[in-house]
């Protein structure tokens, strides 16, 4: 077979040509790929528009300038640079891009049900770039959604805060660069029913969910001082390493910010004594129906409140429920926010907010704080976003009228600069954009009887039980 | 016995001064008229708008004009600058027979089985049901409360969101429930292969349309009988007695259908039988064929209209939209939430038709005077006109927009408590005596 020597030596060269070729482009693409990353942020001028800054009051016939994805400037008169994209906002409204404390979108699973504490697990490293669901949300308006772990565990997974910058395939570049750790806790029926009811095992009751979440933080106080010997030179064998046990020390050492799904106001208060004793205050209750019960305690501990603007009844724990929730916590000085919870309600979150006109008397300032600002504080990138400030992210929505009002239309939703929503140019057929494995003939009419939270606890219910 | 009496006495008194604390769960009584509304801006739906008074006296609208006399023992309510519509009516929800969602043993819209067309809806609604109130003050008065699941899940009915038993509250129209043959895939949780969902479908077709043959036959040979002035079956067969009056065209069909291809199978199914006075209902994707719709001349409850495509690759609007792309196409359409707790959405339903194309005074028609035509109430119900049943509301804005407050609903001429377990636990919680010790 000497023939086949001059052939393998071709092959070789062929093959080093190929390996050089391949790394150029790999460059070629890198550079793009570099490109692209700086493009993730834009520059935009909107001109005579009413800017709803939230914060600062209403500018009439204002101008917004954005530069490298951040407000440059507020006010009246303002000109832009050559070359930046402008935009006519003469009887337009210009609020800030709306934040959702509580969703599910954009991620491809939401519960690891497998036990009553999976700290360990993150709702991060599962974020799904393709989603459809973020972009009907930028049609809403909603610029910044809180990717959560469900609540099928007492202490579930931590969660991911996402800016929508749909368009991306790379899942991490939806990761809100600096954003706090947020965790997600779950009271009440749905950890009872998944590990009580489910698995026969504690929590059956709400007094198996305060004991957990007991056993957990005690556990990690151990952890934390074996730790503390061997580091001290104490002990000489190092402890195992446990990134549950880890990540309960980092709640403990205020690293985390707790978002715990709770209804009734006897387990929220139950929640209120496990976090001091454990001297946890970073605490922000979701959907929180019997917020409103327990409000003056929420607001001594400092405890913000996310909840839904009229949800109610589809359960049990929520059957003493009032829409008037938000306006009574924020009347009694409680940071609350309305959330989605929901790939549907997220889309009209201006919306729930302007409910709260209705249903407690609500100031139209203080009804868009609970989509903007407050939100932003319960996530802690209040310093980031959350309302018009010279600084801040340029996260933008445009309306055609006040974005209370049940006639307004999001026109356009900006983030960091960059236009992700255009109602002038949105495609009437999603078909390019869409996963690939949805079978088009088929249509999804989704019968929802209860929250998101419980998304996958079906599923891994039914395959445990069959097994 | 004196004692005793005045130990009645002084218990009562306590009563009365405990009343508010007592009471903190009770909604409190309607008082009937008659009630001279004067000086209000009245929206007619059907006449125009006017400035003028309107009399509500049993039960019904009196009068509509300008400078109505004020009758003996009418109780006047000033409306200037106030606005009066007709109740908004809900096309299609579960009200009153469904409690909490997750409760079964709460829900009385479901019962077992695929032909259980003799279940009524009325029977199962709760006067009492804790979201009427929640409803009724948002100024929605009037709902069809529908059976689920299966394919003849019974007859739905429509209902006033105000009496003490159920036959108070009917509100003179019942359907037969149709939900249509699906192909559609359902939800997160379905779990069928592609091949199972075929066969799942086929076999539901094939078992409507046996249905519908043994309903015919029923028809046919019960019709011989009873013009022989005799009773045609000895067997007790309520399923069929009930669908034979749809087949005779005599109780109208609700058809419950909303993917295109579906709704298409439904329209030819219909065709196939001219006598069945149809209606359809849900219809999410009936902006992909509104034509062949139209032409149909079938009218169509829609919505609801907060609700996500039912495809991932739809514009993320067409929910919104689809109300207005069947009126333009010549669709007699009403509005519906498909709700339960949440049927006080209505408004805010009709509000993003109106603002993705449908228009204010279309949609409201859409939840007014159209959902009472396709009922053929249109003598009753859906407009202030003299003569109907006194189902309006006070309020003081454009009834779709939230920061709108709904002041006064009257139902059947009843003047409604404006409260609800929302209202009352707001009064309740808003300053908590005692706080934070």
């Amino acid at each position: 077979m000497n023939s086949s020597y001059p052939i393998q030596t071709k092959i070789d060269i062929k093959m080093k040509n190929n390996i050089i070729i391949k790394i150029s482009v790999l460059m070629i693409i890198l550079l793009f790929a570099y490109a692209f990353v700086r493009a993730q942020s834009g520059d935009i001028f909107i001109k005579n528009a009413t800017l709803l800054t939230v914060t600062n009051g209403i500018v009439e016939q204002g101008d917004l300038l954005v530069q490298g994805g951040k407000i440059k400037s507020i006010g009246k008169g303002i000109s832009a640079p050559a070359n930046v994209k402008t935009i006519d906002g003469t009887g337009l409204y210009v609020m800030p891009g709306i934040i959702d404390a509580h969703s599910h979108i954009g991620i491809d699973v939401v519960n690891e049900a497998s036990n009553p504490v999976t700290a360990e697990v993150y709702v991060g490293d599962v974020i799904d770039p393709y989603a459809i669901a973020v972009y009907r949300a930028l049609a809403g308006g909603v610029t910044i959604s809180h990717a959560m772990h469900g609540s099928a565990n007492v202490i579930g997974g931590q969660c991911q805060t996402i800016k929508h910058r749909y368009g991306n395939t790379d899942p991490s570049s939806y990761k809100m660069e600096g954003a706090p750790r947020t965790i997600k806790f779950a009271l009440g029926e749905n950890p009872m029913r998944v590990h009580g009811e489910g698995q026969g095992i504690v929590p059956s009751t709400r007094m198996g969910v305060e004991q957990v979440f007991r056993k957990a933080f005690s556990d990690a106080l151990d952890y934390k001082a074996k730790w503390a010997d061997y580091k001290s030179g104490k002990t000489k064998l190092a402890p195992e390493y446990n990134l549950r046990m880890e990540t309960l020390a980092d709640i403990i050492d205020g690293k985390i910010i707790v978002h715990c799904h709770s209804y009734r106001a006897d387990e929220i208060l139950m929640l209120l004594r496990v976090l001091k004793d454990f001297g946890i205050t970073k605490i922000c209750f979701q959907h929180v129906n019997e917020g409103f019960k327990v409000a003056p305690e929420l607001a001594a501990y400092g405890a913000m409140a996310s909840v839904f603007a009229d949800w109610w009844a589809y359960k049990f724990e929520v059957y003493y429920s009032t829409a008037y929730n938000a306006a009574i916590l924020t009347k009694n000085g409680v940071v609350t926010s309305i959330n989605s919870d929901d790939a549907e309600l997220i889309r009209h979150l201006y919306h729930e907010a302007a409910k709260t006109k209705r249903y407690g008397n609500l100031t139209d300032e203080e009804a868009l704080k609970l989509i903007t600002i407050n939100p932003a504080k319960q996530l802690g990138i209040e310093s980031r976003v959350g309302s018009l400030e010279t600084g801040k992210d340029g996260d933008l929505v445009i309306f055609d009228h006040h974005p209370l009002s049940v006639y307004a239309v999001p026109q356009m939703t900006i983030v960091d600069g960059i236009v992700r929503f255009d109602r002038k140019n949105d495609p009437k057929d999603m078909r390019l954009d869409i996963d690939p494995e949805e079978k088009l003939s088929d249509t999804y009419i989704m019968h929802e009887d209860e929250d998101r939270c419980m998304q996958d606890v079906t599923e891994w219910l039914f395959n445990t039980q069959n097994k | 016995m004196m004692k005793t009496k005045n130990t009645i006495y002084i218990v009562a008194a306590i009563f009365l001064a405990l009343g508010s604390a007592l009471h903190a769960q009770v909604v409190g009584k309607a008082s009937s008229g008659p009630f001279l509304l004067k000086n209000a801006e009245i929206h007619t739906i059907t006449k125009g708008t006017i400035t003028g008074d309107l009399l509500v006296a049993d039960g019904k609208i009196a009068a509509v004009g300008t400078n109505l006399s004020t009758p003996a023992g009418a109780q006047t309510i000033d409306c200037t600058g106030k606005k009066l519509y007709p109740g908004m009516i809900d096309g299609g929800t579960f009200l009153g027979t469904a409690e909490v969602n997750s409760i079964s043993l709460t829900i009385d819209n479901n019962e077992i089985g695929n032909l259980v067309p003799h279940m009524e809806a009325l029977t199962a609604v709760n006067p009492n049901a804790v979201a009427i109130p929640v409803t009724r003050v948002s100024g929605v008065t009037t709902v069809i409360t529908s059976p689920t699941s299966g394919l003849f899940p019974g007859k739905s009915a429509l209902i006033n969101l105000f009496g003490y038993n159920p036959e108070q509250m009917y509100a003179g129209f019942k359907a037969e429930v149709l939900i249509f043959p699906s192909n559609a895939r359902r939800g997160r949780f379905f779990r069928q292969s592609e091949e199972e969902q075929k066969k799942a479908y086929e076999k539901s077709l094939k078992d409507l349309n046996d249905i519908w043959e043994a309903a015919s036959t029923y028809y046919k040979l019960d019709s011989i009988a009873m013009a022989g002035g005799k009773k045609f079956h000895e067997d007790y067969q309520p399923e069929m007695k009930a669908l034979s009056e749809v087949v005779a065209g005599k109780m109208p069909l609700l058809v419950e259908v909303n993917r295109k291809e579906d709704i298409q199978a439904a329209l030819k199914w219909l065709k196939e039988r001219p006598n069945v006075k149809a209606i359809l209902s849900g219809v999410a994707e009936g902006f992909k064929i509104a034509d062949e719709i139209a032409k149909s001349k079938y009218p169509a409850i829609v919505g609801p209209i907060l609700a996500l495509p039912g495809r991932e690759h739809d514009a993320y609007d067409v929910s919104y939209t689809n109300a207005s792309v069947l009126h333009k196409a010549g669709v007699k359409i009403a509005l519906r939430t498909g709700e339960t707790e949440n049927v006080r959405n209505l408004p805010f339903h009709a509000g993003f038709a109106a603002a993705y194309g449908l228009g204010t005074d279309e949609a409201f028609k859409a939840v007014s005077i159209n959902p009472a035509e396709i009922f053929g109430l249109e003598k009753s119900l859906g407009s202030l006109e003299a003569g109907k049943t006194a189902n309006l509301f006070i309020c003081n804005g454009d009834p779709f927009e939230p920061s709108t407050t709904i002041e006064q609903v009257f139902i059947n001429g009843w003047k409604i408590p404006m409260n609800s377990r929302h209202t009352l636990l707001y009064d309740e919680f808003l300053e908590r005596t005692p706080g934070v010790k």
